[in-house]
């Protein structure tokens, strides 16, 4: 049975909706031609997952959130993302589809760099917005979901630094969906131009265990060449609401792409990250964290395409599965005809921790040339008894043991979040989720 | 220990009376057991001192883990005795460790946790002769009236930088020759054939009868 997904949203609706945000017109026409383009497309089908009885037709979509003056305002639950010693130069706090918090430090904004909330960027950078978005990553016609995703865009980030142009201090955005039936159409795009570099991360919080949400995330990631892109997440909706994050790459010669992923949601989730290596000698490595609970179910697929010659893609999935929660790891190196010398490396591993946790780990070269090199790993399996014996030699508790573990299993991830704070919380998140 | 992949069929182990046989792995070493691996795990993600002072602070009350600084201390202290390079306290915990580096940890972790009794298990195996000298300098600093070792070993090698107090020599699962320093010396020089012919044993592994 498929549940009927008609949304209450029109094009008059939407019309509207862009216009009371002043968005240019080519936004608003986008909008309109996206709604059309939905009807006639289809969900997209995650290998091994169905998700056609989940929800993404319960939410609200226009929901404001108040500013704040200070960041001592923010609730404690928001505050732990943030060094609050720190002066938080960087920072973009969404509350609901609002802006409650944006600064910038001024050396940046001299040198041209961009860092602010989606909506600003649509009226004070319009032409190169519209450069990036929906272009070079996604298409708005790939599926119903980021035809859709165009639509009802109700949120995100910009990020663009010029060339030559070193970002050395982290650029943080707290996307905090205070309303429980919020939902999140967040549209990121970070730009790194020639011989650029920055770090982004993110961090999305949502507390709905009772009432129903919806996200739906489209984020593009554009490293021209020789740029460098350290993209870090720590993804946190609570069990209310079911998540699909499109995190797209594309790289250009000589550029990198990093994603530390910690993806923590309580709810189902369907997470893509494509990254595709267009230049010759570009490089990328997909780091993504998971722990499943409850009977959440997840989709993950990592895929990098390679494009350029001498092109690197490495992908590294570590998932904890606990309770009755279902996960699926689709870990995917292709190897386009003409990339010599590329090579694909792939690492999925997942941990169980009882008897009712599922979890699959499916390893996928696709190979168009010869002259490459590949390699894929993945296990599913249980703490090995060996290692809680040779910690527990040692006098420590069994419970402690498997702590250390876990952590050890994640730390891939958790230690390469550039902002302590945020990975002191990815750290809370996981104690947490498991025990 | 209590390897999970060993079963005790028959026999008693005490210590100070306690029903060794009766306690989880993590008991045992709380009572004072120390065991050094053969052959030990490796652990990605948990560093060489995370681990150390999570064993030592098991040993301790709740509320009176050691100090951040002295553990420091201490751990910089064992390193430098074992000529052991500081990074390996962060380095994760065997990961990628040589057979040498993984056999100096082992001590390492004997040095810092100061066991009552301590059982070395083939310690001297794939050793080369300066990580050999280490490894018996770090026991011998252990060694007091408070401390007992169980050294097993194919070979007197060892012996050369630890002068045991008791020699045993196990033929077929059993004690079947004991005595002091002296014999171990004997061994080396005459190997294990006089024991055998003096005993009548011909094939020397478990499960044979005489």
């Amino acid at each position: 049975m498929t549940v009927e997904t008609k949304l209450p949203y029109d094009q008059e609706y939407i019309r509207s909706f862009s216009e009371n945000q002043n968005e240019p017109n080519w936004m608003t026409d986008l909008r309109i031609q996206s709604l059309q383009l939905a009807d006639n497309l289809e969900m997209p089908k995650p290998d091994k997952t169905s998700i056609k009885r989940w929800n993404f037709h319960d939410f609200k979509h226009d929901v404001e959130g108040g500013e704040i003056s200070s960041l001592e305002e923010l609730p404690e639950d928001i505050q732990v993302f943030l060094d609050m010693k720190a002066k938080n130069e960087n920072l973009l706090i969404q509350r609901n589809q609002s802006v409650a918090y944006q600064s910038i430090a001024s050396h940046l904004e001299e040198q041209g760099v961009i860092f602010t909330d989606i909506e600003s960027a649509l009226r004070d950078h319009s032409e190169l917005v519209q450069r990036y978005y929906m272009k070079d990553a996604v298409q708005i016609d790939e599926h119903k979901l980021t035809a859709l995703h165009t639509a009802l865009m109700n949120g995100g980030s910009f990020v663009y630094v010029p060339k030559n142009v070193q970002v050395e201090e982290p650029l943080q955005a707290i996307f905090w969906q205070e309303d429980p039936e919020a939902a999140s159409f967040n549209h990121v795009i970070v730009v790194a131009e020639e011989n650029s570099s920055l770090t982004y991360v993110e961090n999305y919080v949502s507390s709905n265990t009772e009432e129903h949400a919806v996200a739906n995330i489209v984020t593009e990631v554009i490293a021209h060449d020789n740029a460098k892109i350290n993209f870090g997440s720590v993804d946190n909706f609570a069990s209310g609401t079911t998540v699909y994050v499109n995190r797209r790459g594309v790289a250009y010669r000589d550029a990198h792409i990093e994603w530390n992923l910690g993806q923590m949601n309580d709810g189902n989730t369907v997470s893509e990250n494509i990254t595709n290596l267009i230049g010759d000698n570009s490089y990328s490595y997909a780091k993504t964290v998971s722990v499943g609970r409850g009977n959440q179910s997840q989709n993950y697929t990592a895929n990098i395409k390679h494009y350029g010659k001498q092109s690197e893609g490495f992908i590294l999935q570590h998932g904890v599965m606990k309770d009755d929660a279902s996960s699926i790891f689709n870990g995917i190196g292709k190897i386009e005809h003409g990339a010599t010398k590329s090579n694909a490396e792939q690492e999925s591993r997942v941990l169980m921790l009882s008897k009712g946790a599922r979890g699959d780990a499916n390893p996928i070269l696709l190979i168009d040339e010869d002259d490459v090199t590949a390699g894929h790993a993945a296990s599913v399996g249980r703490v090995d008894p060996i290692q809680l014996y040779y910690l527990m030699s040692r006098g420590i508790s069994q419970q402690e043991a498997e702590r250390l573990i876990i952590h050890g299993f994640l730390a891939p991830v958790v230690k390469e979040i550039p902002i302590e704070a945020v990975q002191n919380q990815l750290t809370e998140v996981i104690e947490r989720k498991v025990y | 220990m209590g390897h999970p992949q060993y079963e005790v069929t028959q026999g008693q182990v005490l210590l100070d009376g306690e029903d060794v046989l009766e306690m989880e792995v993590d008991e045992r070493a709380q009572a004072g057991l120390f065991l050094a691996m053969q052959y030990p795990s490796e652990i990605s993600g948990v560093t060489t001192s995370d681990f150390l002072r999570s064993s030592i602070n098991s040993r301790r009350e709740e509320g009176d883990e050691i100090s951040l600084m002295k553990f420091i201390k201490e751990m910089d202290e064992a390193l430098d005795y074992l000529e052991i390079d500081k990074n390996m306290a962060q380095r994760y915990l065997n990961e990628g460790f040589s057979g040498g580096e993984k056999k100096r940890n082992e001590i390492l972790q004997l040095m810092m946790l100061q066991p009552e009794i301590a059982i070395l298990d083939e310690i001297d195996s794939g050793l080369d002769i300066d990580a050999l000298k280490v490894v018996s300098k770090g026991i011998n600093k252990l060694r007091n009236d408070n401390f007992g070792c169980l050294i097993i070993t194919h070979y007197q090698r060892l012996l050369d930088y630890i002068t045991p107090d008791q020699v045993h020599v196990m033929m077929q699962g059993r004690v079947v020759k004991s005595g002091g320093p002296e014999l171990a010396q004997r061994l080396e020089a005459e190997g294990y054939d006089w024991i055998k012919q003096e005993l009548g044993i011909e094939d020397e592994t478990v499960g044979q009868n005489a």
